[in-house]
């Protein structure tokens, strides 16, 4: 039995070494000197070479200084990581805003049509961007807003994924202290803010880590919808940077690795509740 | 007594009316009315000026590039929608099986899907361009280079970067249907004597399969986001084994050719109805209760 376990956890090693080995690339290639990555992947950017790309377990003479040069004297780097913070977090700001008291009608409050339109929710969830990318183009075309950030977070504030995960947070608020709430006379609105709001916090968090994730990660959007490359966020300009300067392109792929994997890791519980509430049934 | 409650039901949907508001005006604003504006779109030339019909319709469908975007896809869906429940529930059942240690497995598995796509893109080009590390090690080993990108290699590339990065969230949906199996089914089947083979297909399979409906309709959807993957290891012009609907999508767009883009997305649209809609129920529950 013992033995078994022994066994299954070396056998598992293998698809986790094709994770642990990606980390292991960004870590040490961010520690390279600029020589060093270009004589290793050099070869696999340049179709006529005669050797091939490789990579060593550690870098041969570890420095800081392209980390350092980075952050420290490439304004343009600093451009784009706060397009995407902005784009980020002001997606985030409009979800709660608008999509708490949503979640929080559709799960704790009666009215006629509920089922019907939290029906509508879910189907507006599952559409790919494939689907939404003509009316969103149309709307923002209409509305101006083509190639400015807005174009990216209005679409994303009013994702409905958001407030599907934050009702199934709230259903776990219990019916009888809300009526407790009305007994003592508090409103629809305090009951929200004083009951609704910390009881439902595991689903709200659960909503924006999944959130920021998409997020951080969007490509198709701000692929249509961004024309001006000083309004992009990292997402997109990180795959064109990388062939001109590769030790570049490692560090910066580092940074804007590291927010994502920071939250995932601070936020694995709620981002494994959200994950499973996307699966809970109603 | 009577009349009171029926007060506070009154109430009641008129404060669900307030709290839906702004989601519900956003919606109309950015969703509802220009998707009928695309229905609309799609009966119209490439400015929206004059009903063309079904012409657009027609075009698109006769249209190569569509034909093969769309197979391409649906190829996609075929093979790695299997694929992905297989490899997460196998995930899956071994983090169960290694408990307590597992959760650092479980942390390994889920985290491609944090890892920034835009990052990781040096990597994969690294690895798997034509004098790339991939194939420094098959020449090592003695075997011919293969050209990974630029043959129908480039599918299977694509389909393993799929389930690198989504295997972690099926893992997540798949545990928590197996945490929902009562130990007292497997208790009772043990002192039946069965053995640990006959449980999991009588015990575990059977009450895996409503999990198994709602994990097969979330990955196919999420499987529409495979147009990053594709991007990040090809760029905007890919090997034709991976030229996706997005792809065609942003090359019409580009076009600005508005009537056969609104045609295909509602294509599109309908294609995932038909799909999803018998399938709806179990995203819903049976009883909203």
């Amino acid at each position: 039995m013992k033995r078994n376990r022994v066994y299954l956890a070396v056998l598992l090693c293998l698809p986790a070494l094709a994770v642990w080995g990606v980390l292991w690339f960004m870590g040490t290639g961010a520690l390279m000197g600029p020589r060093e990555v270009t004589d290793c992947l050099g070869p696999a950017f340049n179709s006529g070479a005669q050797s091939f790309a490789q990579w060593p377990l550690l870098p041969d003479a570890p420095t800081l200084e392209p980390l350092v040069r980075l952050l420290l004297d490439s304004p343009e780097f600093f451009v784009l990581f706060w397009n995407t913070c902005f784009q980020v977090f002001a997606q985030l700001a409009g979800q709660l805003l608008v999509g708490a008291p949503a979640a929080w009608a559709f799960s704790r409050l009666r009215f006629p049509g509920r089922r019907f339109l939290f029906g509508v929710y879910i189907v507006l969830m599952l559409l790919p961007f494939q689907v939404t990318m003509v009316p969103h183009y149309l709307v923002l075309d209409w509305l101006g807003l083509i190639d400015t950030p807005w174009s990216i977070i209005w679409p994303g504030v009013f994702s409905t994924f958001p407030v599907f995960i934050m009702a199934k947070g709230f259903d776990a608020v219990p019916r009888s202290m809300l009526e407790a709430a009305s007994l003592d006379g508090a409103g629809y609105g305090r009951t929200f803010f004083y009951i609704g709001l910390p009881l439902g916090m595991p689903g709200i968090l659960s909503a924006l880590v999944l959130g920021f994730l998409e997020g951080w990660n969007a490509v198709e959007q701000p692929m249509t919808f961004l024309k001006n490359p000083s309004n992009w966020p990292l997402s997109l300009y990180l795959p064109q940077v990388a062939e001109s300067e590769l030790s570049l392109a490692m560090v910066s792929g580092l940074i804007a690795l590291t927010p994502a994997v920071l939250i995932f890791l601070f936020g694995q519980k709620y981002l494994e509740l959200g994950i499973q509430a996307s699966g809970l049934k109603e | 007594m009577r009349w009171k409650k029926e007060k506070g039901k009154k109430g009641e949907a008129d404060a669900a009316a307030l709290f839906l508001a702004p989601s519900l005006a956003g919606l109309t604003v950015f969703l509802f009315v220009p998707f009928a504006q695309t229905v609309y779109r799609s009966f119209t030339d490439a400015l929206g000026q004059h009903s063309v019909g079904w012409s657009n319709y027609r075009s698109v469908l006769k249209n190569s590039a569509f034909l093969l975007a769309a197979s391409n896809t649906a190829k996609f869906l075929a093979v790695c929608v299997p694929c992905l429940l297989a490899v997460s529930l196998f995930l899956a059942l071994c983090v169960r099986a290694l408990r307590p240690g597992g959760k650092y497995l479980k942390t390994t598995f889920l985290l491609p899907m944090a890892l920034p796509v835009a990052s990781i893109v040096v990597l994969w080009k690294a690895l798997f361009s034509q004098n790339g590390i991939l194939n420094g090690l098959l020449a090592a080993a003695g075997a011919e280079p293969v050209d990974f990108m630029g043959t129908d290699a480039a599918f299977w590339v694509l389909i393993l970067t799929y389930l690198w990065k989504n295997s972690g969230y099926d893992m997540i949906l798949w545990l928590a249907g197996l945490d929902g199996i009562p130990d007292s089914l497997y208790e009772a089947a043990q002192v039946d004597g069965a053995g640990k083979g006959q449980m999991f297909v009588r015990i575990t399979l059977p009450q895996l399969l409503p999990t198994l409906g709602l994990v097969a309709v979330l990955s196919l959807l999420n499987m529409f986001k495979v147009f990053r993957e594709a991007y990040l290891v090809a760029g905007s012009y890919p090997h034709e084994s991976i030229y996706l609907l997005q792809h065609l999508f942003n090359n019409w767009f580009l076009a600005m050719d508005l009537g056969r883009l609104s045609a295909a997305a509602i294509l599109v649209a309908l294609a995932l109805l038909v799909i999803v809609l018998p399938l709806q129920s179990v995203l819903r529950g049976e009883d909203g209760a």
